[in-house]
Parts: C-alpha cells; structure tokens; sequence
C-alpha cells in the first residue's frame, strides 16, 4: 500500500459518490465487507481469533493472568484490553509512543464489553481483597484497510467467548501446559459490538475501507448488547471536528439495531 | 555423523526431521511483501515495507538503503502474558535478523532509503526466529527488493548428548545429562556461510561443525519450500485471488 | 487540455512498455534470487540477473526471460524508481516560496518549481493554481540524490481535475501500458474514459459515467493481475465481453 494521503480528487469524487449511494466496491452505503472469523490464532491463548471484514484483519488473544483487586472493588476481578498498531500493518503506523488512534482503539472497545456486563467481574474473585483474575484482551491489526474499531471489538467478543480459565497446578500456579475446559463466565445471550458510522458531505457510511475512512469528515461510534433481550447501546463517542445532525443521529439509530442482528447472527453462527 | 539415527524424540521425530513446515506470501495486503512461515506450532509472519523515506535525516546513508528489522512476539504467543512492546531480548533478535538477511539484500539501488522488515509471532513454541527469518527472507523476496539469494534458518541443537533439529519448547526445557542446547542458524541457500549463529547450552568443541553441517541440509528443505511458495504465488488462480482481496 | 492527458502516457520511454504481446513468444518462468536461469559463456546477463562462472543467476524475484543471447529478469513486485522522462502522478504536499513539494509515492521528495509551470504564476496566488491535496500529472525532468524534480511543460501534464486515481504495484505498469500504448488504448476505447498512467503506479481514470470509470479500474485491475499470462489482450477482449 501505499502511504500517500487522500488527494482532494478523491475526497471530492467519494462525495459526490456517497450522495448517490455508490461506493468503489459496489456496496450499499450502510453495508459490511465479508465478514470472516476464525479461532485458535494461538493455541498459548486461553481464547483468540482472527476477524477479517475485507481486506481489513484484526488477532486478538485472551490470556488471563492474577491480579490483585483495586482497593474500592476488593471482590471484583479485572478487566484490561490493550492495542499494538503493529508497523506490520499499515505504512502509517509507526514504533514509538502510542498517537491518539492507539490510545482510543482499546478504550472503545473496553468500554464497549465493560458497559454491557457481559463480563460479571465477581466472578473473577480468587481470593476475595487479595487474588483475582486479570483479562487481558489484545488487539493486534495485522491489515488496515479501515475500520479497525468495529473489527477489533468483533474479534474481541469472539475471542472472549472461546476463552477458558486456565487450570492451576499443584502449587497453586498456572499450568500453560493443559488446557482447560472451563469457560471464562460470561452472560450468554450478551455480545457487546461496535458499530462507526463516517460521514462525509452529507452522507453516512459504515464499514470504510482506508480510502473512504481517510476522506471521511467524522466518526461516531457506538458499542451496542443486548439487555434482557432488547438492543442496548452501551457506549458513543464522536470523532473529529464535524457535527452530527438530530437527523444524522436518528438515521443511525434506525440503522444500529438491523446491523447489531446482523453481525450478532454471523457472530452465533461461528461461536 | 553424530545424530543417532535411532533416537526417538518426545513427538516421535527422528532427530534429522523438522517439525511440518507451511508457508505463505502476500498475507498482509498493505505490505510491499510479506510471508508466514511456521514450523509446526511456531508461527511467524513478516511485512516488508520500502524503500521508503527514513527518518531522522541524520540515519540516512547516501550510498546504501537501510535495512531495519523488528522482531517481536505477540502478547498471547506465549504461556504467560508478555507485556506488548519490545524487550531487551526482542531487540536482540531483531539485531541478530537484521544481520542474518543483509548479506543478500542489495541495498545499493536505494540510498537514503530504508527498507523496513517487520516479524511478529502469534504462536510461539521454540524456533521462533528461525521462523521469522524464513518469513522475512520470503517477504523480501515479494517485495521485489534486490537480492542474491534466499536466507533459509533453523535451530539444531541438544537433548543430553543426542543432536536433534528444530527443537520444540518441551525440548528446549529438556534438563537430563547435559540438558538442552539451542543453536539457531541461518544462511544464505546457495552458500556454505553462515549468517546467523545464536547458541545457548553446553556443546562440545566437535560437535559445533557437526551442528552446522546438519542445519545446511535441513536448510535446503527449507529452501525447496520457500521457492515453492513464492513460484506458486504467481500462478493465475493465486494472483487472481490477491487481486480480489 | 483533454485530450493532451490522453496521449500522456506516450511520453514514456520505450524501456518501460510491455513486450510480451510481440510476433516472437519468449519463455518466462518464476524464478527466486540466486537460482540458476541458464548455464553458458554466450548468455549476456541483462536486468536483474548476474554471472557466476558458467551460470547466470537471478538477483530478484521475478519471471525470467531469455530473448536470445539476452537473460533477464522481470520484475512482478517492487518500488518505482524514477527516471528522467517518466511521467508520475503525484499530490500537493505542501507549498514553499519557489515551488511545490509533491509526494510521488516515492522514498525522496519531488519538488515543481514555479518556473516549471506552462504559464506565468503569481507568487501570492500558488495555491489557486495549485493547492495542498491537489493531483498532478507530472514529467521528472530531473533526478539527485537528495530529490527529483518535476516539471508540467509538455504534452498532457498538468492538475488532473475530477475521476479518481487509484494505485497499482508500479512493476506493473509496463504491463498496463502495454506493447506501444496498444493495453491501455483497449481500455480507453472499450470504456470511453480518459487515463493517465504514471510510472509510479498511480493511475487517473475520469470517465463520463462512474460506472465506466470502475470498469476502467477493475480492466486495469485484471491485467495487473495477469502476470503469467501470454496472448493478454485476445484475453482482455475476453473479458471486456463478460463484464
């Protein structure tokens, strides 16, 4: 790929593209790339997989490890999802200090599973004040071609959904040699996902490729679950300088709970 | 030759075997090149990015491209967790890589550039450089970048006295008589030279010949693999493949 | 103006078009760095090859070819490297007192000087003319080892306004392009757009319907693609019919 910037002629063309409902790929404005998901990235996970929406992939790896409680939640465990932009997987991305993508990358996605209490902490209690559980969801992009956020919070359920407890031996350590059976708890029928819809011009897209994320004006992204069987948005945060229209929000409401059902089926239809 | 021909490993490998190997290009489409390459449940992949602009200025070098490699393992590669970003023992590596690939690459065509490999391991389970290299010299290879030759690697090495090939992590933790040795070699396929050599354990003096001896022939079945791969990668169903991602 | 970035990529050199559609058909097998193509003192290594006592070798990945006495290998991946006369298309990086930085998608910066330009700019006014983000296509007039420099005199070059571009591996390009334009020409007529290939990989397709533009692309897509294939343009024939 190459690490030239979105020219004006592109930017300019996808504007005018969008507002016919057209796309360089022939997709529908509010339609996802093929979603594909695999597991066992890593059998020295306790839970991973691989999600490609296009040419875009994401791993993520469960491991779990002891913790000690936060002083205010003695009897909770922790929760912890971290990101790399590997320089693997984009000429943009660089060694150094994390920039700003990759501080954000992770924290959506955390606030994404935390708010839907798909993970009940309590249940990570080893010894309550003192020995907990820790899971830690990283986030690897191998190939950025746009949306990362949604495709990491993809793999990030997937994977969570596969994970188990590792077995202790003897000594009361982790033994990495066997693998358990005992899934991590988790409420079944929850699935926290996350959906971005770009804007540029007038128009609302969902999963861009790199062209159109680049051309795009702003992001709004949503984490959405389920509570007590009804959809539930869990988490919002806008991107850029662009405003979102009264209008603009309401379309993506009406579209959030058709495109939670979608992906949802595809994410059962593997788990 | 000093591998015994009848000695039985813990996976049921005769001691000249290697674990099964896969390997793959083009698994990274922004990449100019990139590869996996896995020995059994080792498994790398590398992305080749450049000639592109170096930066800082002052690490230019008019008269050549520089080559720059990383190496790193993913956070869950590993028993227990390893906290993201690069280590002491990571960088090593990557130093050791980057001289086990640049006797082939030509970096003349290219000054004041830099050619950028990046390896990275989602399943670790010994022989992970070795991996990486194999990928990384693939990867090179498909990004088009000037060489003379493929770089093959693998570790030999030693449980107690018996030389055996591409050591497993259970092997490499192996501590009856004189334990485990770990030696992990590299060279360029059509030479007798070697690029790489990082060895830790306890070998005799004449067995060190013997090692590396045993590593150049594991290294051309390396060799037929790699040029399958990327041969195989230029047949019309591949390409129109890539062409659709 | 039209018409005059139609016919840009003429200006290429001869060096750089495809001749895999000429009257004699010359072998061409994937070959590896350091593999063995032939063995023999009248074999004349040309491009990315090298002798070895009796041998010549390949020093890249690639096809190699033998054209009578002359072993070469063909490059299927690998980075533009610029020379003078190529055109490239590029975009405005940024606006200095003399000229324009342009990125060309290339390791070292590309500068157009204001005189360079086909007609009188104002100092003050550079970004009417050109701004940050705009697209040029652009003729290399010169190449140093800290910088190339660009030009827009000459036929077809200048700001490429409305289509898209669009990036291809620029070892391809001699392929796009093909035998004397004749690749490229096939698909401008088949779907009445206008193209600009630069030697750099970046492509500007800007048709009348955007329908035509993506069939551009995807035609162009395909015989990039098509890298083991002989006899490609009975097969883009082929292909414009089923799509």
């Amino acid at each position: 790929m190459s690490s030239m910037e979105v020219t004006n002629l592109t930017r300019e063309k996808l504007r005018k593209m969008f507002a016919e409902g057209k796309r360089f790929d022939g997709r529908k404005l509010d339609e996802f790339r093929d979603l594909k998901i695999e597991f066992d990235v890593s059998n020295q996970a306790e839970g991973s997989a691989r999600v490609r929406l296009g040419k875009t992939e994401v791993v993520v790896g469960i491991k779990l490890g002891f913790g000690e409680p936060y002083p205010d939640s003695p009897d909770k465990g922790n929760l912890m999802v971290s990101a790399d932009l590997l320089p693997l997987a984009s000429p943009r991305f660089e060694h150094g200090p994390p920039g700003f993508n990759a501080i954000e990358l992770p924290r959506l996605v955390d606030r994404a599973i935390r708010a839907s209490d798909v993970i009940n902490l309590s249940d990570l209690v080893i010894e309550e004040g003192k020995k907990v559980w820790t899971v830690f969801v990283d986030l690897y992009p191998i190939n950025d071609d746009g949306n990362l956020i949604d495709a990491a919070s993809f793999g990030a359920i997937a994977a969570l959904k596969k994970a188990v407890l590792p077995l202790l031996d003897k000594d009361g350590k982790i033994d990495h040699k066997t693998k358990s059976t005992n899934p991590v708890p988790l409420a079944k029928d929850i699935a926290p996902i996350s959906f971005s819809f770009f804007k540029l011009g007038d128009s609302l897209i969902l999963d861009p490729t790199r062209e159109e994320q680049e051309a795009s004006e702003a992001r709004i992204t949503f984490g959405i679950s389920t509570f007590e069987g009804k959809p539930m948005v869990n988490s919002c945060q806008k991107y850029g300088e662009d405003l979102f229209s009264q209008e603009e929000i309401e379309k993506a409401m009406s579209l959030l709970p058709v495109k939670f059902e979608e992906i949802n089926k595809k994410l059962k239809s593997v788990l | 030759m000093a591998v015994k021909k009848d000695f039985k490993r813990a996976d049921g490998r005769k001691a000249e075997d290697a674990r099964p190997m896969t390997a793959k290009v083009g698994v990274i489409p922004n990449a100019d090149g990139s590869a996996m390459f896995a020995f059994g449940d080792t498994v790398a992949i590398a992305a080749v990015y450049g000639p592109r602009k170096l930066h800082p200025q002052h690490m230019q070098n008019p008269t050549k491209a520089v080559l720059r490699c990383n190496y790193d393992l993913l956070s869950f590669s590993v028993g227990d967790r390893k906290r993201p970003g690069p280590n002491r023992r990571a960088q090593e590596i990557s130093k050791a890589i980057e001289w086990a690939l640049s006797p082939v690459v030509d970096l003349s065509l290219f000054p004041n550039t830099v050619i950028d490999v990046q390896i990275y391991i989602l399943q670790a389970d010994a022989g992970t450089r070795t991996a990486g290299i194999n990928a990384a010299s693939m990867a090179l290879a498909q990004a088009g970048i000037p060489m003379t030759d493929l770089v093959c690697s693998i570790a030999v090495g030693k449980n107690d006295t018996n030389l055996i090939v591409d050591l497993s992590k259970g092997e490499e933790d192996f501590e009856e008589g004189e334990g485990a040795t770990d030696f992990a070699v590299a060279k360029p396929a059509n030479s007798s030279s070697f690029s790489l050599m990082q060895m830790d354990g306890k070998i005799s003096p004449e067995l060190v010949p013997e090692a590396t001896k045993l590593a150049s022939k594991v290294c051309e079945e390396i060799y037929e693999i790699q040029k399958k791969t990327l041969k195989d990668s230029l047949l019309p169903s591949e390409q129109e493949k890539g062409a659709k991602k | 103006m039209k018409n005059e970035i139609n016919e840009a990529h003429e200006a290429v050199e001869d060096n750089s078009t495809d001749s895999s559609n000429s009257s004699e058909p010359v072998e061409r097998r994937p070959i590896v760095p350091g593999e063995v193509i032939v063995s023999g003192e009248d074999f004349l290594p040309g491009d990315g090859t090298r002798r070895d006592g009796e041998n010549v070798l390949a020093n890249r990945f690639g096809l190699a070819e033998i054209s009578g006495r002359v072993v070469k290998v063909i490059p299927i991946f690998g980075a533009f490297i610029p020379r003078k006369g190529n055109v490239i298309i590029g975009r405005v990086a940024d606006i200095n007192f003399s000229g324009w930085m342009i990125d060309i998608d290339y390791a070292s910066s590309a500068f157009l000087g204001i005189e360079e330009c086909p007609r009188f700019i104002n100092r003050n006014e550079m970004d009417q003319f050109l701004a940050i983000g705009d697209v040029i296509a652009a003729k290399i007039w010169g190449v140093k080892s800290k910088g190339i420099d660009l030009t827009l005199k000459g036929k077809g070059l200048g700001k490429l306004e409305g289509g898209f571009i669009f990036r291809t591996i620029p070892s391809r390009v001699p392929r796009v392009i093909g035998r004397e334009g004749s690749m490229i020409t096939l698909v401008k007529e088949k779907t009445s757009c206008q193209i600009t290939v630069g030697q750099n990989g970046w492509i500007w397709i800007k048709g009348e319907k955007i329908e035509d533009e993506i069939k551009a692309r995807k035609a162009i897509e395909f015989i990039a693609s098509q890298v083991l294939v002989s006899g490609l343009t009975e097969k883009m024939e082929e292909w414009f019919e089923n799509n």
